[in-house]
């Protein structure tokens, strides 16, 4: 039984999914999304480490790394954005948030 | 890819990867949801450790567990939320992202049974990676990521600064009544301003 990169990307193609289902079960709590979005960027990491793996090719770990820097800063300010929120309104459902009446 | 022994923890660790995956999406309590996202990176960078990422499998656990969940733990038990409610009704969307997730799924599980390598991409290699035994994968990482990726490692420092900094100044909250040090009033103290001369009375006080 050899894994090969099908596998790789099964594993990342399923939390991937997972990821999106999420955003839509957990349609009311901001955190849960935020946490479904880094899901959906640890698959896509897997992918580019798997194929990196495979092509013997160094550029698909740095593209990763850079990856992980943009889901760090992105989560840190959305989580910063979800406490000034709570603040303001005192409550993070998604259906709330309509004061800029997008 | 990976044989024998690797295969087997690679099937182990994607297994449980996948199952935490699952229960930070369907947990009730949003803490049981930040660690099971903790133990998904750790399989994930047990992946990584798999296929030879050394670096980032390392990076991965210091970044996400170390910072990134730990943040969402901090927010989830700072803000006083009522989550049973917000779990109300929460099937409801169910249906239709089933339908999106399986749509996704079949998608990608098209492209699995379809892809190809082209022939010419041997050549099309842009930094082999080189030999374990020669230079380990972190020195060969920093290699390219200092010399040829310079700028897109610098810029990747800017993003966490300009993040840093506005996530400082989203949550910076400047309270009234609070007493602070004020330095230009202290040095602008002269005996003059500082102490009053009063003459006491003898047999009485002021």
């Amino acid at each position: 039984m050899e894994v090969g990169i099908a596998h790789f990307l099964t594993v990342s193609a399923i939390l991937f999914t997972l990821g999106v289902f999420g955003i839509f079960l957990n349609r009311k709590n901001v955190i849960i999304i935020l946490m479904s979005i880094e899901l959906i960027l640890l698959a896509v990491n897997i992918n580019f480490v798997a194929f990196s793996a495979v092509l013997g090719d160094l550029v698909g770990q740095v593209f990763a790394l850079f990856i992980l820097t943009v889901a760090a800063a992105e989560a840190a300010i959305g989580l910063a954005i979800l406490v000034v929120f709570f603040r303001n309104r005192g409550t993070i459902a998604v259906e709330d948030i309509n004061m800029m009446k997008g | 890819m990976l044989t024998g022994l690797e295969a087997i923890f690679f099937y182990l660790f994607a297994f449980i990867g996948v199952a935490a995956a699952f229960m930070v999406i369907s947990a009730r309590n949003p803490v049981h949801s930040v660690l099971y996202l903790i133990v998904t990176f750790f399989n994930a960078a047990a992946l990584f450790l798999l296929t030879g990422a050394e670096f980032l499998a390392m990076i991965m656990l210091v970044v996400y567990v170390g910072a990134v969940a730990v943040l969402f733990l901090f927010v989830v038990m700072m803000l006083d939320v009522d989550f049973a409610e917000l779990k109300q009704g929460a099937l409801q969307y169910a249906p239709i992202g089933a339908i999106v997730g399986i749509v996704l799924a079949a998608e990608l599980v098209v492209v699995l049974g379809g892809y190809a390598f082209s022939p010419e991409l041997a050549g099309e290699i842009a930094k082999p990676t080189p030999d374990i035994a020669i230079r380990h994968n972190t020195a060969a990482l920093g290699d390219i990521l200092y010399t040829d990726y310079i700028h897109f490692f610098q810029i990747a420092g800017l993003v966490l600064l300009v993040a840093m900094i506005g996530a400082i100044v989203l949550t910076l909250r400047h309270k009234e009544g609070v007493r602070r040090q004020s330095i230009p009033a202290q040095v602008a103290r002269t005996p003059e301003t500082a102490i009053e001369i009063r003459k006491v009375e003898s047999g009485e006080g002021i």
